[in-house]
């Protein structure tokens, strides 16, 4: 096979190595002869029926952006304004499908004449709901779910999102579309999912089934690649990116649920706009340390990048949890028979209290700049919130600045138990060391790491007895282990009375999705 | 019947575009009365309670979208929305 390239634009990033599988355009041609008017409306309003119906199965099986994509249509559908000139024209003895398709042609043309590739875009959506009414009109059942190949690559001159929607996706594969454009919903939804795409390629010369190679992050075609292609660009899976749908997170009751994001590397929130969440709600400092111990200039440094990233928005900063499996060379301690039952966390903290000065005096100098918290991790005993207190009171007086508010982990479940005789700011739970504790199984212990599910019923007791006392004390209390960010355990974690969840960015799509499906 | 205006800049990356133009589109109907937006103060005024027709004013960031309504509440909850970004992220 020959070796050929083809250059458009890329739409989403990522690499996929496959068969090209041709998509053939739908034959959405109109062939009704016409009826008398009154039918002919009637078979329109029906076949919108139909559309509408449709889509809204789809939106419900999608969720999160994909599904405000596709309300989107719906409301499109619903209004009358969009099958107005097709009215007209019935009324005056077009066919329903020519009447509707000439209609809805005209009013792509027209987002096709904006100057903003944005509502340029938008063509493509007037074609998509088109070809849906059409279908419906011409009698012919909605096109069957695709299955594509795994791995298949999809060649197309345009793809619509619903389409894309229909398809499933989770053997992997890429998109190569003649025509299109990055700013199309379809193109969203390929970042969001990501599923490595480019867009303009023109007409590709190729048999189904030729081995292809497609750079969506370069919006190349590579036809017939060779073995150096393929070293030079190994198939990767783009990273799943937020989405850009922020706002605020509703179940379907109304609930309103606080999304904070994990960070353990602040080079990360670069690609992430922060709108995406309500603020950080957990930043590992551990890295910072990974390099030997920073100063109080390197950290404050670090410290008020975040501030800056979140815009107002809250971040809580957690203090060094070095030890157990996290050890940092010169002070956690090495060798410990068990070290998840060891020197770790405040533990460790409260026993270099210089090393630990140092830490809360960049974080009370950050937070005199933005609304930072400190949140202390393994936090055991009563003594050990109220020693890190004074220190805390201590070193912001020697600065003459507020200490920040204080808040501290549920990890260890005597805190969990005894929740009340901690004189916190804030609690967040700690889900991944509480479970494992709880159940007296470690999650990297093959043999046992089944025991230690954060849904086991003596974990969410817990978690609701610590919910329960936020609520009753007025104080925030937050789940930020690795349950909070999967979407299977995000009705039981509702349920038990957690209104924040702070999570790794790229769970955001899946939890959103589970809150708004949960009443 | 005297219509109570008002005008907001569009200040979210996209301007009106589709998720923007459905929630504006759905407040407008939760307020009974004349409800339009417009892109200058002289019109044409077009009904907010349409995505097609908002969708259809193309109106890009940077543009200033214009508000009339019966119901002066209606002004207000449409030029709050557009002033906080449509509660929207990039997108």
């Amino acid at each position: 096979m020959a070796r050929a390239e083809r250059r458009g634009s890329p739409a989403a990033p990522g690499r996929a190595l496959g068969r090209l599988v041709r998509l053939p355009a739908a034959a959405d041609r109109p062939r009704r002869a016409a009826g008398p008017p009154a039918a002919e409306a009637a078979a329109l309003d029906a076949a919108i029926e139909a559309a509408i119906a449709g889509l809204s199965a789809l939106a419900g099986a999608a969720g999160g952006e994909a599904a405000e994509i596709v309300a989107f249509q719906v409301a499109m559908l619903e209004d009358p304004a969009l099958a107005a000139p097709a009215r007209e024209a019935i009324a005056a003895g077009t066919p329903a499908d020519a009447a509707w398709a000439a209609a809805l042609a005209a009013q792509a043309a027209e987002y096709e004449t904006a100057g903003d590739a944005y509502f340029r875009a938008r063509a493509a959506d007037l074609g998509d709901l088109a070809g849906r009414v059409l279908r419906h009109l011409g009698g012919a059942a909605p096109a069957a779910p695709a299955k594509l190949p795994p791995g298949a690559i999809l060649y197309a001159r345009d793809l619509t999102p619903t389409r894309f929607l229909e398809i499933d996706w989770r053997g992997g594969g890429g998109i190569a579309l003649a025509a299109g454009s990055p700013a199309s919903h379809v193109a969203m939804l390929a970042r969001a999912r990501g599923i490595p795409m480019a867009v303009g390629l023109g007409h590709v010369a190729a048999a189904e089934g030729e081995m292809a190679l497609l750079d969506g992050g370069a919006g190349v075609l590579l036809l017939g690649p060779d073995a150096a292609d393929r070293e030079r660009l190994p198939p990767a899976a783009a990273p799943v990116p937020v989405p850009m749908a922020g706002g605020p997170a509703l179940t379907a009751g109304g609930r309103r649920i606080t999304l904070l994001l994990n960070v353990a590397d602040i080079g990360e929130l670069a690609a992430i706009d922060p709108a995406c969440c309500d603020g950080i709600g957990l930043v590992r400092t551990e890295l910072l340390f990974a390099a030997g111990l920073p100063d109080e200039a390197a950290q404050l440094g670090a410290y008020r990048r975040l501030l800056a990233w979140a815009q107002g928005r809250p971040v809580t900063v957690r203090t060094l949890d070095a030890g157990g499996d996290k050890p940092v060379a010169g002070l956690s301690v090495a060798g410990e028979s068990n070290p998840f039952l060891g020197q770790r966390g405040i533990r460790l903290s409260l026993a270099h209290p210089g090393v630990f000065a140092v830490q809360l005096r960049a974080l009370i100098r950050a937070a005199a700049e933005g609304p930072l918290k400190i949140m202390l991790p393994m936090v055991t005993v009563p003594a050990e919130l109220e020693a890190a207190r004074a220190l805390l009171g201590a070193e912001a007086e020697a600065l003459s600045l507020l200490p920040p508010p204080l808040g501290m982990m549920v990890e260890v479940p005597a805190a969990a138990l005894s929740v009340a005789d901690f004189a916190a700011d804030f609690y967040s739970i700690g889900s991944n060391d509480l479970t494992q504790y709880v159940t007296a199984a470690a999650r990297d212990i093959a043999a046992v790491a089944a025991l230690a599910d954060a849904a086991n019923p003596g974990v969410l007791r817990l978690i609701a007895a610590v919910a329960a006392h936020g609520a009753a004390s007025g104080r925030e209390v937050s789940v930020c282990g690795d349950a909070a960010g999967d979407p299977a355990l995000t009705a039981k974690l509702l349920d038990a009375g957690i209104t924040v969840l702070s999570m790794a960015p790229n769970a955001l799509p899946a939890v959103r999705a589970a809150i708004a499906a949960h009443q | 019947m005297t219509l109570a205006t008002g005008a907001v800049p569009l200040t979210n990356p996209t301007g009106l575009h589709a998720r923007p133009a459905v929630k504006l589109t759905k407040l407008a109907k939760t307020f009974a009365g004349t409800v339009e937006i417009a892109l200058a103060a002289e019109g044409p005024w077009i009904d907010a309670r349409s995505v097609v027709r908002v969708m259809a004013l193309k109106a890009p960031r940077g543009a200033v979208l214009h508000i009339r309504a019966a119901d002066p509440a209606a002004v207000a909850a449409l030029a709050g929305l557009a002033a906080r970004d449509f509660d929207d992220g990039a997108g």
